[in-house]
């Protein structure tokens, strides 16, 4: 079994229509501890991706190839600190995937080539209150399920299972890095956007590889 | 969004050029009118605000600033302010042609302050490395100075210790601000000297700034270095004629 181009297109579309979904609620979340943009940018810079999508005169030919164009629509639409975090994520994610189909195993490079985009660009590690605490998690459950012999779809239902969980887990935390931090103790008692979003973005993957399988 | 300051009237522009980055156009803009006043010769692009306008900062207007700045085989010294401007230039740096990026520095620096001390070093002809470091050195340089106690005397030349010495009146009625003390800083580049006011380094603007020397002001000069003679002297006469302002 395994995940094609044309579930890395129906992936990044559902994210879109989550992303435009969630923008309220990703404004919110951010207005308590970050300048309130991150909905809106997110919208911004999705709703460009799937303007690109359509105008493609023929499909992406490789998973990596949708992924870079994400990437790179991300990085010069969203604006905020959301654009080159993203960006890189896909980025590297593009690179780790370069072929048209990927397994059980090419899903976890391409979530822990992700992470390591977000990690190198972002320089914070988990606690921190930030999307690491969503993909960090994400990336290990999905290794373990896919080391248990699970399918793809599978594979990125538990990632979206711990990304809920991560994401969750920094409702509690102090930021000490992005803008939350510039709040200090009154960071606490609110869940990262940042973190948010990325939950919201590995359940689109599971979502869209159980309709795929 | 970019723009940019720092076309010269029949002269080359510094072989360092900067960039400012910053959410705000209106920032950025104000950012690069502020350095290009105080450095006329030093190439300034601004990076500011996202296409629309409104807040965030814009990849492509980041790579296009930073691509603009470093032709002509110019170093660039990027300044941002905060967080998605500093991952959007480290993007587009790990982006660019790696000819050019090795070419550019960015530097950990405030931003307005940073960006006029670095425009003023660009100026005095300084490298890539002299003016990233004025940049960041520019955060250290907020807090008050002690200004050194005022003896009266004039003396051109050099004392015992091989120090110039002279004291001159500040003539100006806005005192010493932005505009001179990028005058005195710049002049005093083309000399191979090491020169103080009231114990503060005049190579740097923003000391000279935190002085505070207000009209009337006592200006105690001190220079050591080959060319410490000719400084005091050029410097004096600046002094002397109100740095063109009266």
């Amino acid at each position: 079994m395994t995940l094609d181009v044309a579930w890395a297109v129906d992936w990044v579309r559902t994210s879109a229509a989550t992303v435009v979904e969630h923008r309220d609620e990703l404004i919110e979340l951010d207005r308590q501890i970050g300048d309130g943009d991150h909905g809106e940018n997110l919208k911004r810079g999705f709703t460009a991706v799937v303007a690109k999508l359509d105008a493609l005169e023929a499909p992406p030919a490789t998973i990596g190839d949708v992924l870079k164009l994400v990437a790179t629509t991300l990085m010069s639409t969203v604006g905020g600190a959301a654009g080159p975090l993203y960006g890189t994520a896909y980025l590297r994610a593009a690179k780790a995937c370069g072929g048209s189909t990927v397994d059980s195993a090419g899903v976890v490079a391409l979530l822990e080539a992700g992470l390591e985009g977000i990690v190198a660009r972002g320089k914070a590690t988990t606690g921190e209150k930030t999307m690491v605490d969503a993909w960090s998690p994400a990336a290990e459950a999905a290794a373990k399920a896919a080391a248990d012999g699970a399918e793809p779809a599978q594979v990125l239902e538990a990632a979206a299972r711990a990304a809920t969980a991560g994401a969750e887990s920094t409702i509690p935390l102090v930021a000490t890095k992005g803008r939350a931090s510039y709040l200090g103790e009154r960071s606490a008692g609110h869940l990262d956007p940042g973190a948010r979003s990325s939950q919201l973005l590995l359940e689109a993957a599971a979502a869209t590889a159980a309709r795929a399988s | 969004m970019t723009a940019e300051a720092g076309v010269p009237t029949g002269r080359e522009l510094a072989r360092v050029a900067l960039v400012l980055v910053s959410h705000s156009r209106a920032l950025a803009l104000g950012a690069t009118e502020l350095a290009a006043q105080m450095a006329p010769g030093v190439l300034i692009v601004a990076a500011g605000g996202m296409a629309d306008g409104g807040l965030g900062t814009d990849y492509a207007a980041v790579e296009a600033a930073i691509e603009r700045a470093g032709e002509a085989g110019r170093s660039v010294v990027v300044l941002t302010d905060l967080g998605s401007a500093v991952l959007t230039t480290e993007s587009v740096l790990e982006a660019v042609d790696p000819e050019l990026a090795q070419r550019v520095r960015l530097a950990d620096a405030p931003f307005v302050e940073g960006a006029v001390a670095a425009a003023v070093t660009a100026h005095g002809g300084a490298d890539l490395e002299e003016v990233a470091a004025s940049a960041v050195h520019a955060a250290t340089s907020f807090g008050p100075v002690e200004a050194a106690p005022t003896t009266d005397g004039h003396a051109t030349a050099p004392a015992d210790d091989g120090v110039v010495r002279a004291t001159r009146t500040l003539l100006n009625p806005l005192g010493l601000h932005a505009r001179p003390a990028a005058v005195v800083a710049r002049m005093l580049a083309g000399y191979d000297a090491t020169v103080s006011v009231n114990g503060v380094n005049a190579a740097s603007v923003l000391e000279l700034m935190k002085l505070g020397a207000t009209q009337g002001a006592q200006l105690q000069i001190e220079a050591s270095g080959a060319q410490a003679g000719e400084a005091v002297e050029a410097l004096t006469d600046a002094i002397d004629a109100g740095f063109g302002e009266i």
